[in-house]
């Protein structure tokens, strides 16, 4: 069992200023290293266009039904996906295009599934809440506030049980916190000591509701950490390098044996919680104030200072819209589920017999 | 053949189960090193070890998730539920989750993982740690749904629900605990989805599950003897897959058909079988279907109020024979 005096609080930097000291003084080839930084920008690239794409074929009526995109928490997904390996297994919600995507799941697998087409990920039968690529390790994207926190540590327990050294990454929103499942997780995960990191992605809202309104404490998951013996984690959810630091740390721990941690990443979704929301409860300016801080343009900035060639970094985007056009095209003209698939699939012989 | 109580035949069914197969995991409150509330486990955690017995905290949502987070990576978990009726604070994990997800993911995740859990009335637990819910998972699609009336059923519809590669809901009657019988010994498995007729008769045909069986035994005993009436009775063992076939080939042979059920009365699994033999089988009835149920009210605590409200042996009899008359 963790020790239950660990109350070690560790503020990764949460205010844009005080990251922007601690710029000058990392180098590209530090710790993180190019390629992994080349990695995260490519992520978070794909996370943003694929995204950006969903949109636009929502509003060609092409793709029907909710999203929940994750435009604005491209950081966080990336740089756990860099820490990762490729048989670590990530749980993720709803808005879980990011984190399916970034175990590489393909991006036909992806929109295709989001237009119900049959070369969607689950061949129409899943949709936008569902994404899960078991190959790829994407164990799945659940639509039920916390249930996934105790499965991610399932199957934590077999990586433990069967000494694999596979870890699980759950991620899941600030308002999760407030749920029992979350407390359970938690506190089932310290007891048994399970190789798990809790992501939350506290991007200070709920649905429409500020998450600061309901809940009992400032931080929503940082604070509750020390009741179950875990360190209080913050970190800036817009930088990669700094989450791919805690998240590198917390999968080390995890790997290592020494039990869970729990991370709350600070960041904002540009969009509202989902398609039919235009967000008009946000206070005048916020968005506004977190475009500055868009991952996506801390991340340029970041690799142009280190002195990648403006060139390679614009490369990389270009190849990424290339592919998400590619993508695009092909989930269009994939036909739609074949009749025969509606009745399949609910038992382990493919069928859904429930009588002689 | 051995004699053992019908919890000791759990306690043979699993450990038959953890030693053919390393991956069958077990997990829940108290079942570890207190052998369980109702002593049904006990010496699994002396034999097989606290990395596959393990004591959980009371986290019901805690427990099903870990358990189905193990199944779908490669473990084959059997998780314990203390009583049916605390399935109400984790039925997210077993509706939404464990039940949905071969299905919402077309495949890629398989669920082989068993639910075991103490279920029914009769101990005068009050309304809360009494109640018989097999109903409550009949309806969800995606759950196979056994319960066993008899000790060597308990070891071999235990042991084949833990060799399934879907999730299954055990449900084992608590009342029918100490009840003892015949159990094999050595490997014994039996198949998921077969209803056994355990009384041949020719009037009427009276469908049972779990302690309504030994009642509806009893019953036919005396509707022989005080009534002249040939009653055959058949033990379902399980709702899902449900056995048709021999509910038809009985309902032909009789043409008669009365469920005993101890859920409450809506929604209750003899109203899916009485459904199902009207559409398919109506020609073949010289008599309306009679469902004998607990009535539509949760369960209380005294003595004569619970006797009252389950069926008994009395009123299946009455029943059955003012129904033939
Ligand atoms: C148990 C449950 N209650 C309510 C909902 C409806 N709901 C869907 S998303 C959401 C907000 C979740 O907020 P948060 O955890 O912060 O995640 P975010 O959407 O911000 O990523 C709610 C209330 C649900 N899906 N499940
Ligand atoms: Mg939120």
């Amino acid at each position: 069992m963790a020790k239950r005096t660990t109350k070690r609080r560790i503020s990764k930097s949460t205010k844009p200023k005080k990251q922007a000291a601690r710029k000058s003084k990392i180098q590209l080839n530090d710790d993180i290293g190019e390629k992994t930084r080349l990695r995260m920008w490519q992520l978070q690239l794909e996370i943003r266009h694929v995204e950006q794409r969903a949109h636009d074929l929502f509003f060609q009526n092409l793709i029907k039904g909710t999203s929940h995109l994750a435009i604005g928490q491209e950081a966080i997904a990336s740089a756990c996906a860099a820490v990762m390996r490729p048989d670590d297994y990530t749980f993720c919600t709803y808005r879980g295009h990011a984190h399916t995507l970034v175990r590489g799941a393909s991006m036909e697998g992806v929109l295709g599934e989001l237009m119900g087409r049959e070369c969607g990920l689950l061949g129409g039968k899943g949709g936008s809440m569902h994404l899960t690529d078991v190959e790829k390790g994407a164990m799945g994207s659940y639509a039920i506030i916390g249930a996934h926190l105790p499965i991610a540590a399932g199957a934590a327990w077999k990586a433990q049980y069967l000494k694999t050294g596979q870890i699980s990454f759950c991620f899941f929103g600030d308002g999760t916190t407030n749920i029992g499942a979350f407390h359970e997780a938690l506190n089932f995960s310290v007891v048994w000591k399970l190789p798990v990191v809790f992501v939350c992605e506290n991007n200070l809202y709920m649905e429409y509701t500020p998450i600061s309104d309901v809940t009992a404490v400032e931080h929503p998951a940082a604070d509750r950490a020390g009741a179950y013996g875990l360190e209080s984690i913050i970190v800036d959810g817009n930088d990669a390098d700094l989450v791919y630091r805690v998240a590198r740390d917390a999968a080390d721990k995890a790997r290592a044996g020494d039990g869970p941690s729990l991370i709350e990443a600070k960041t904002y979704r540009h969009s509202g919680h989902s398609r039919a929301d235009p967000a008009t409860y946000r206070p005048e300016g916020e968005l506004e104030k977190w475009l500055e801080r868009d991952p996506l343009k801390i991340y340029r900035k970041r690799l142009i200072d280190f002195g990648v060639k403006e060139s390679k970094v614009v490369a990389i985007e270009k190849a990424v819209l290339e592919a998400v056009d590619d993508a695009t095209e092909f989930a269009k003209n994939s036909s739609t589920p074949s009749k025969d698939v509606l009745m399949t699939e609910v038992w382990a012989d493919g069928g859904a017999s429930w009588r002689n | 053949m051995a004699e053992l109580t019908y919890r000791e035949a759990v306690a043979e069914g699993i450990a038959q189960e953890m030693e053919r197969d390393e991956t069958v995991v077990f997990l829940g409150e108290d079942i570890a090193k207190a052998g369980g509330v109702f002593k049904a486990t006990v010496g699994l955690y002396d034999k097989f070890g606290p990395d596959r017995v393990r004591d959980t905290p009371i986290s019901e949502q805690a427990i099903l998730g870990a358990a189905m987070g193990a199944a779908m990576t490669g473990l084959k978990p059997i998780a314990e539920i203390m009583f049916s009726d605390f399935l109400a604070v984790c039925w997210d994990i077993v509706a939404n989750q464990i039940a949905k997800i071969r299905y919402m993911t077309n495949g890629q995740v398989s669920m082989p993982l068993v639910i075991r859990t103490a279920n029914g009335g009769g101990a005068r637990f009050g309304a809360q740690h009494s109640q018989s819910v097999e109903n409550w998972s009949m309806m969800i699609p995606g759950l196979k749904v056994v319960a066993p009336s008899t000790p060597a059923d308990v070891k071999g519809l235990l042991a084949a629900a833990i060799r399934d590669p879907d999730p299954v809901m055990f449900f084992e009657q608590k009342s029918l605990y100490s009840s003892k019988g015949d159990v094999p010994e050595g490997e014994h498995i039996e198949e998921i989805g077969v209803a056994k007729v355990v009384r041949e008769g020719s009037d009427v045909t009276i469908i049972a599950l779990a302690a309504m069986v030994p009642r509806a035994l009893d019953a036919a005993d005396r509707l022989y003897s005080e009534a002249g009436i040939s009653a055959g009775v058949v033990d379902l063992r399980s709702l899902v897959p449900l056995d048709t076939k021999t509910i038809f080939e009985q309902v032909e042979k009789t043409s008669r058909l009365v469920t005993v059920e101890e859920n409450p009365r809506l929604c209750g699994w003899g109203a899916e079988i009485s459904s199902i033999v009207a559409e398919e089988r109506f020609w073949d009835l010289d008599m309306p279907i009679i469902r004998i149920t607990t009535p539509h009210i949760p369960l209380p605590s005294a003595d004569e109020l619970e006797d009252m409200a389950l069926p008994s042996v009395e009123r299946i009899f009455e029943t059955v024979r003012q129904g033939v008359d």
